[in-house]
């Protein structure tokens, strides 16, 4: 019995979360009006599942014979997880009851899919690792195709299921590889045939399909064409969650993989993770200049900001996961907060997103337009705002691996990046336009204005960042 | 009389934290209020900007001016890992600073008649922006200095973009981008000089203070970092051939804009040479010397003959900008007393001269709404005042003797001539030209018969203006016939710059 007890117990909060999840389908099933309920339950549990490791977990147990890890690290990626779940469950709650999309499913799928992302960021084997993307991405397809009457929900679903099962293909393909040339499955053993020298070109080629395969996950060019469409096409509030936890999720198993089992031939994958950051920086912000419309917009500059993710991974440190970790936090923060203010582009024919609909809501809708302004020129990465030092932190391990001239790319590309997300700023404040929005929920403005607040209170940084900082070294070193 | 109270972030952070008051305030004013709201903004940023004004006058008369050492530093903890919060004025930023607060309440004063929209927004914008210029001359720390010196570029961007004239968002995108441009490679640089710093003394820092003093660089590596920061300060300065975006942005700024960014903003670049180039990087320094020579003559001849067929008043005073800061950079690089002193003195001097000369063209602009030479003529008829004030301010740019503009030009040209006359021979020929295109465009606008109808019924300066003008026609003149004043306070920190740089090349 106590055998059983130590082979599940570290995972029982994700086992309470299923089984949560579960019950709630069912109660949604009886009782098919009572969404709010589902929701603000479901947001409590994913409260409650984040914050549950950061305090009472035990870092280091693994359950299910290894195959799962608790860490530091786990920990913390299932905390920020759970909590960018809970805001998109929070901010998806106006628009779903405006466009008469408002059932249960959506919190459970949401449930469903915070579970895969948490198995997949503390997977400790191969198996571990596809089941848990396999599990979030199923729930993801389904979110994106959600407006089952909307032709480009329907077209969004599709595409992104088309391409994902694609990528899950590469993945399963490097797997099998890796499993051949290495005969384990789980990172421990191969991580021990991997540095003991003498590697087989057949893992390193397994590597690089895993690679692949995971680059579709953060839609790392050249892996990136779905994310457009897929952007455009979702409903908005699953677009502004596809931004934020599943991206997290994917480069944090992307930075175990590579600090765990592949750290001995970091010198393989090194010149891997460069390419794809050099092409998403080069692809996400000259594909972003010409964008008319936010989502896309959105969705090319995520591709940037994967780019600049993966220049903190190349450095292939401690530093460097740390870096990462604060850069995506801080990415999420900023997009969390901009897709509220998106969702609060809505007159009374329905929901607007061009850039040009912003025109003049400086004079129009004063709060909303600052907000905005503050969110966006912390995406550019604009000192005083937090943005900039996300961004210093993801380009300082590089330098310090001696990769500068990877980080004067990327800086550059953030020069050409400043150029739309300033675009959007011109439309807010230089252009008149006399079109006034629906007042927005109450959720929404909250959401917008704490992560503002967040961006610009840096100012006090040392007071209020220091245990997240120390959070963040600690996740960032169990890795290693 | 500071020696416990953090002087440095009062100065620098009051403007910021009565804009974040008038911001929440907006907010809880009904659209009612709204009117009286805007009027009582720009009195409120008025005072502020006086109460900065004060309090740095105080910073000034409590300043050592007999040492060269920093002085009321800060230093706290801030992001970790040798990067602190460090603040402090040494005698060559205690100008910049008293500079700064000097002519900010003049140019909130001024808007206060000639913006007519979004006045809060506007007042808000500019004490931001305070905050951010008195925080790139006090920081003492390179990453604290990066973020001061790049958040500038946020609220220009605005009150450019806002409240501009005709091609504002075009001039606001060119100044925005190539700014940006030139400063990531200088934060590229700074993140390099961290790390160094942390394989040479032990610990990582980005404090200016020790990596100036403690720091050796190799020559190679210091190549690259001179150019890195060289891209950023050459376009803030700007120097040729990168200076394409000040005209522009000088034209489509309002008059208060134009008058912070000639006075104070571009000085930042000359400031980050004195403060970064010259004592981090001594080697490169003296190497690329020549090539900031030859840049800065052509700077000067080139951008003054351009200056002399400009068809509108503002550009041609932009680009007489672009030439007087020509003699900055060429004072700077001579690495020599006279010529380090005359860059200084004439970047405080360019700040007095070049904004009251915005202010003048906003005072005609006001009244005709328009900047074209050719639209004028024959003011000295109707407007004997502004045509006094004009040919002062006309002659300070030329360098009169008398005037500060002279001092400056002219220890520059002398410490240009210890290096090489033909150096000097150069520049001298633009004190030539700029004579030549000022005169004209003073002879066009001021005297001449009057062309057209609409300026014979235009009104003189109002009291307004001529309270704004005056104080600055008399700094100008006071540091004209007493340089000392600003010399006796830059003098000790500029030798002991001398003195280590002096050993740094020479051992």
């Amino acid at each position: 019995m106590a055998n059983v007890i130590n082979f599940i117990l570290p995972f029982l909060p994700e086992l309470l979360l299923a089984f949560f999840a579960s019950q709630l389908l069912v109660f949604g099933v009886v009782k098919k009006e009572r969404t709010d309920l589902v929701r603000w339950i479901a947001i409590g549990l994913l409260v409650v599942f984040a914050l549950a490791g950061l305090f009472v977990g035990v870092p280091g147990t693994t359950a299910f014979n290894g195959a799962l890890i608790n860490d530091d690290f786990s920990y913390i990626a299932k905390a920020i997880i759970g909590l960018a779940a809970a805001a998109a469950l929070l901010f998806s709650e106006s628009y779903l009851k405006s466009e008469r999309l408002d059932q249960y499913e959506f919190s459970v799928l949401v449930l469903y899919a915070v579970l895969g992302m948490s198995i997949m960021v503390s997977s400790n084997s191969l198996l571990s690792l596809y089941i848990g993307i396999e599990m979030q991405s199923l729930a993801l397809y389904v979110l994106a195709a959600f407006n089952r009457d909307s032709l480009r929900a329907s077209e969004a679903g599709l595409k992104y299921f088309v391409l994902g099962a694609l990528s899950s293909g590469l993945l399963l393909y490097g797997i099998s590889m890796v499993y051949g040339f290495t005969g384990s499955l789980t990172f421990d053993t191969i991580g021990a045939v991997v540095s003991s020298g003498d590697v087989s070109p057949g893992v390193i080629a397994g590597m690089v399909f895993m690679l692949c395969g995971l680059g579709f996950k953060i839609s790392a060019a050249p892996f990136h064409m779905w994310t457009p469409d897929v952007y455009e096409g979702s409903p908005t509030p699953v677009t502004g969650f596809f931004a934020s936890a599943p991206k997290f999720a994917a480069m944090a198993l992307i930075a175990r993989v590579l600090m765990d089992p592949f750290m001995g031939i970091q010198d393989s994958w090194q010149q891997v993770i460069i390419v794809l950051s050099v092409a998403s920086m080069i692809v996400g912000v000259f594909g972003a200049l010409m964008q008319t419309n936010i989502k896309r917009l959105m969705a090319y500059s995520s591709i940037a900001n994967m780019g600049y993710a993966l220049v903190a991974l190349s450095a292939g440190t401690v530093a460097g996961v740390n870096g990462m970790l604060i850069f995506m936090s801080i990415y999420l923060i900023t997009s969390i907060g901009l897709f509220a203010c998106i969702l609060q582009m809505r007159i009374r024919d329905g929901m607007v997103e061009q850039i040009s609909d912003v025109a003049g809501l400086s004079t129009t809708q004063p709060r909303l337009a600052l907000m905005f302004t503050v969110l966006l020129f912390s995406l550019m990465g604009m000192p005083p705002l937090l943005g900039f030092f996300g961004k210093i932190s993801a380009f300082y391990p590089a330098i310090d691996a001696g990769l500068t001239w990877l980080v004067v790319v990327a800086l550059i590309a953030s020069v050409v990046g400043a150029f739309y997300y300033l675009r959007i700023i011109k439309t807010i404040w230089f252009e008149e336009q006399d079109r006034q929005f629906v007042k927005p929920a109450t959720a929404l403005s909250v959401l917008s204005g704490v992560s503002t607040l967040i961006l610009v209170a840096v100012l006090f940084l040392p007071f209020i960042s220091a245990p997240v900082k120390t959070a963040f070294g600690a996740a960032a070193a169990s890795l290693f | 009389m500071f020696s416990n109270l953090p002087i440095l972030s009062f100065i620098t952070f009051i403007p910021a934290f009565v804009a974040v008051l008038l911001m929440v305030f907006s907010r809880l004013t009904a659209d009612s209020g709204r009117a009286q709201l805007e009027k009582n903004a720009s009195w409120v940023a008025l005072i502020t900007t006086i109460f900065v004004l004060f309090l740095s006058v105080l910073l000034l008369i409590d300043f050592d001016s007999s040492s060269a050492a920093y002085q009321f530093v800060e230093d706290t903890e801030w992001l970790g890992g040798g990067i602190n919060y460090r603040m402090g004025v040494d005698g060559i930023s205690i100008l910049f600073v008293v500079l700064t607060a000097v002519l900010m309440p003049f140019c909130i004063y001024a808007s206060q008649t000639s913006i007519k929209k979004r006045m809060l927004e506007y007042m808000v914008a500019f004490l931001i922006l305070e905050t951010f210029m008195i925080g790139a001359f006090v920081a003492l720390d390179l990453i604290l200095f990066y973020v001061f010196f790049e958040a500038v570029l946020i609220p220009m961007f605005i009150i450019i973009g806002v409240w501009g004239g005709k091609n504002r968002v075009y001039a606001s995108y060119k100044f925005f981008l190539y700014t940006l441009l030139g400063s990531v490679l200088l934060l590229a640089a700074i993140l390099w000089l961290y790390n160094y710093s942390g394989t040479v003394l032990g610990a990582p820092t980005t404090s200016i203070e020790t990596l100036s003093r403690d720091l050796k660089i190799p020559g190679g590596a210091q190549t690259w970092l001179w150019l890195a920061f060289f891209a950023s300060f050459a376009v803030k300065m700007p120097m040729w051939p990168v200076h394409t975006w000040l005209p522009d942005a000088h034209v489509e700024a309002p008059t208060a804009g134009s008058v912070i960014l000639a006075a104070i903003l571009l000085k930042l670049g000359g400031y980050g040479f004195i403060r970064f180039s010259l004592p981090m990087f001594p080697d490169a320094s003296m190497l690329l010397a020549p090539l900031v020579f030859w840049m800065s003559i052509i700077a000067v001849i080139y951008t003054s003959l351009v200056a002399y067929r400009q068809k509108d008043i503002k550009k041609l005073i932009a680009y007489s900008s672009v030439a007087h800061m020509g003699f900055v950079t060429m004072g700077i690089f001579t690495v020599n007393l006279q010529g380090l002193q005359g860059a200084l003195f004439q970047m405080i001097s360019h700040g007095f001269i070049s904004g009251a000369l915005f202010l003048l063209v906003g005072v005609i602009y006001d009244r005709m709404h328009t900047r074209e030479i050719a639209a004028y003529g024959g003011l000295v008829k109707q407007m004997p005042i502004y045509a006094i004030f004009f040919m002062f301010f006309t002659m300070a740019n030329v360098g009169l003797p008398g005037t500060s503009g002279f001092v400056g030009e002219f220890w520059t040209l002398l410490g240009a001539f210890k290096v090489n006359p033909w150096i000097a021979f150069g520049a001298a020929l633009g004190m030539i030209l700029s004579a030549m295109y000022a005169l004209h465009l003073y002879r066009e606008v001021i005297f001449g018969e009057v062309t057209n109808d609409k300026l014979n019924d235009i009104q003189d300066m109002t009291g307004r203006e001529i309270i704004i003008l005056a104080p600055l026609a008399l700094f100008t003149l006071i540091l004209g016939v007493y340089p000392s004043l600003v010399t006796d306070i830059t003098g000790p920190s500029v030798e002991a710059l001398l003195a280590s740089f002096q050993q740094a090349v020479g051992g």
